[in-house]
């Protein structure tokens, strides 16, 4: 095995790509000199910064000039340092890429990546802590991936930038540091749209994305101490969802809990609470329950953005719902 | 009809007579097109609902620059995109039947007027957004400087882009970068319904648009754009800096839209038509309008290339009619043409 850490293997992940298609450029602010996260670290001493470019502080041309970059040969890697920024590259994302293959007819094809990283609990503020892809999962066109961990980035993030449409990676930078095993052959790429069952269990389906996914096995944990005894779901990307494993597993439990650290209202657990119950009404036993953030911008003293931050707890709380 | 290459690998000297009379040639069929386009909503009440908007009076910018492409470039345009691909050698039938919305137009339906598209020429479509293409044009011009293969990309837009923020972002970093591009902004000195002057602080100030390039260290230049040898003129050397790594040049070409901003919008069942121009419409200013009129760029290059010796009139009458009978083949090819099944609207959401 080898320890690394998720922005490590966001690093070697694009090195590798980098290396095997020279058509993979990355440009955004900072990366040159590895970004905050050092999640471009050794990109440009390895590639040059012919390729690896650091940008103005203008998102609207990172993106855009991605969009013209993927329409004319290239497979850009872009970065938005934080997902709150993507305000100022949303037309671009919206409008431009995400609709260019289709109001063209099919002649155009924007195979870009935009890497960014969302999250609270770094005491970040209202605008760098947000869990902002039910923006993106909103909008047909875009495929919207959010890895889990260093091991989700190594299978995913190849596929997002193998794949022809344009794809957001949705980081996360709670977990850029978290320390994980990799098999020393490495991982190898899988699909967009498959769901990865990290726990089986029977009593209750828990779907987590994301920071999510870690609260949810250290509840299924808790849970098997009760007796209780949870399976548990990362969707791994939003779009395209992969409903069929989740309602397999719905229809086995009769129970789910949705999790996410984004606000509830308006997200991601809406839309896959509403298609589990459209596609499992019958075998459900209970309402789908959600987990996540209060309805409010993340708050900034820890005091407040810990109670503001969904976690095991409300996991825990959800599951009892659920089951009661 | 067959309109040739439309490029002359970017030739620095005046155009050939044969190449003129291909300019003007470029210049009719696109005048001729968007009448038809227009014509189409009194003709055939119905068949265009949503927004078209007309290029009448910028013909002679839009070939002066086309005239000096090479092969290879790209362009950019604004949702003003229907005489670009027209001079790019673009199907009038497959345009002219995507405006009305047909499964045989140009992006099977799913574009329409401001959406046209066809990389294969090089022409990566017109944006609805205003000022969302320019900082494709860089990506594009930056790929263009990857490849090292001399090409280069030429971006349309309108004054009212350059109040976008997008603007602003793109001219830096292509001038930061020395991307082969050439930003043509075709000033036609309204924004929908406002006169330059009360949006912009420049033309407030009474100073030309191309100002502007100045703040990004960038040749910035003024010029007559119903003029189509000065633009190719213009262009042409703004590519040759471009190529040579010399970086981007802002273009303002000057122009008067002859049209209103666009076709009237109203509820379903209400006939749409083309309004009075808002110089008239709003600003009561029938003066500076007729005079446009008077000062219509394609018979102005007509006369020109008669008086000189260039087009015989009889031979400029000959391909005049045969431009008629191409764009009246495009109408009735649209008209014929099926609308598209309903679930084709669910393709091409991803490549």
């Amino acid at each position: 095995m080898v320890r690394t850490t998720y922005a490590a293997t966001v690093a070697a992940t694009l090195a590798a790509a980098m290396r095997a298609d020279e058509r993979v450029v990355v440009f955004g602010e900072d990366v040159a000199l590895g970004g905050p996260y050092l999640t471009t670290k050794g990109l440009a001493e390895a590639f040059g910064t012919a390729r690896v470019v650091n940008t103005p502080i203008s998102e609207a041309a990172i993106c855009g000039a991605a969009i013209g970059a993927a329409q004319s040969g290239l497979r850009p890697v872009v970065e938005i340092m934080f997902v709150d920024f993507i305000g100022l590259a949303l037309d671009q994302l919206v409008n431009g890429a995400a609709k260019a293959h289709f109001m063209s007819g099919g002649q155009l094809r924007v195979p870009m990546v935009l890497r960014t990283q969302g999250g609270a609990g770094q005491r970040g503020g209202a605008q760098h802590s947000q869990s902002l892809e039910s923006w993106l999962v909103h909008v047909p066109g875009l495929k919207v991936v959010m890895p889990s961990s260093a091991r989700e980035v190594a299978a995913l993030l190849p596929s997002a930038i193998a794949d022809d449409s344009p794809v957001v990676v949705v980081e996360s930078k709670t977990l850029y540091f978290r320390h994980e095993d990799l098999p020393d052959e490495g991982v190898a790429p899988e699909p967009l749209g498959t769901a990865r069952v990290l726990r089986q269990g029977r009593d209750v389906t828990i779907v987590a994305t994301s920071r999510m996914v870690h609260e949810a096995l250290e509840a299924a944990r808790q849970l098997a101490m009760r007796g209780i005894d949870a399976e548990v779901i990362d969707p791994r990307t939003l779009v395209p969802l992969d409903l069929a494993t989740i309602a397999a597993s719905v229809v086995r439990t009769g129970r789910l809990v949705v999790a996410h650290e984004a606000v509830c209202h308006g997200g991601v657990g809406a839309e896959i609470a509403a298609q589990v119950q459209a596609a499992c009404f019958y075998d459900l036993d209970a309402p789908v329950v959600r987990v996540g953030a209060p309805f409010t911008p993340v708050p900034l003293s820890p005091m407040l953005e810990d109670a503001y931050l969904p976690g095991t707890a409300e996991i825990l709380d959800a599951v009892d719902a659920a089951l009661d | 009809m067959a309109t040739g290459y439309p490029t002359d690998d970017g030739a620095l000297e005046a155009p050939a007579p044969e190449r003129l009379v291909w300019m003007y040639t470029q210049m009719y069929r696109i005048r001729e097109f968007e009448e038809r386009v227009k014509s189409t909503f009194t003709a055939h009440p119905g068949v265009i609902r949503g927004h078209t908007h007309l290029a009448d009076g910028a013909e002679g910018s839009i070939v002066g620059s086309i005239a000096a492409l090479a092969p290879g470039d790209q362009i950019l345009t604004s949702y003003r995109c229907h005489g670009y691909p027209i001079a790019l050698g673009t199907d009038t039938k497959a345009m002219m039947a995507e405006i009305y919305g047909r499964s045989t137009g140009l992006c099977g339906g799913l574009g329409g007027s401001m959406h046209l598209f066809d990389p294969a020429r090089g022409f990566l479509g017109g944006s609805g957004i205003v000022a969302q293409h320019l900082p494709h044009a860089a990506g594009a011009a930056w790929a263009a400087q990857i490849r090292g293969a001399g090409q280069a990309v030429v971006c349309f837009f309108g004054d009212g882009a350059s109040k976008q923020g997008a603007f602003h972002e793109s001219l830096n970093i292509a001038s930061l970068w020395k991307l082969p591009v050439v930003y043509v902004m075709e000033n036609n000195h309204y924004q929908a319904s406002t006169r330059s002057d009360q949006e912009d602080a420049n033309a407030a100030a009474g100073e030309p648009l191309a100002v502007k390039a100045t703040a990004y260290s960038m040749v910035g230049i003024t010029v007559d754009g119903t003029d189509p040898v000065a633009v190719h003129a213009t262009v042409a050397a703004a590519l040759a800096r471009a190529r040579a790594g010399e970086g981007p040049t802002l273009v303002e070409s000057l122009v008067y839209r002859l049209s209103a901003h666009g076709n009237l919008i109203a509820p379903p069942g209400v006939p749409l038509h083309y309004p009075e121009h808002e110089a008239v419409a709003i600003f009561g200013n029938q003066a500076e309008y007729e005079a446009a009129l008077r000062g219509d760029p394609v018979p102005r290059f007509r006369h020109r290339l008669v008086t000189d010796g260039v087009l015989d009139a009889l031979d400029a009458d000959a391909l005049e009619a045969t431009v008629r009978e191409e764009i009246d083949e495009a109408e009735r090819f649209a008209l014929e043409s099926p609308l598209p099944a309903p679930d084709s609207g669910l393709a091409y959401v991803y490549a």
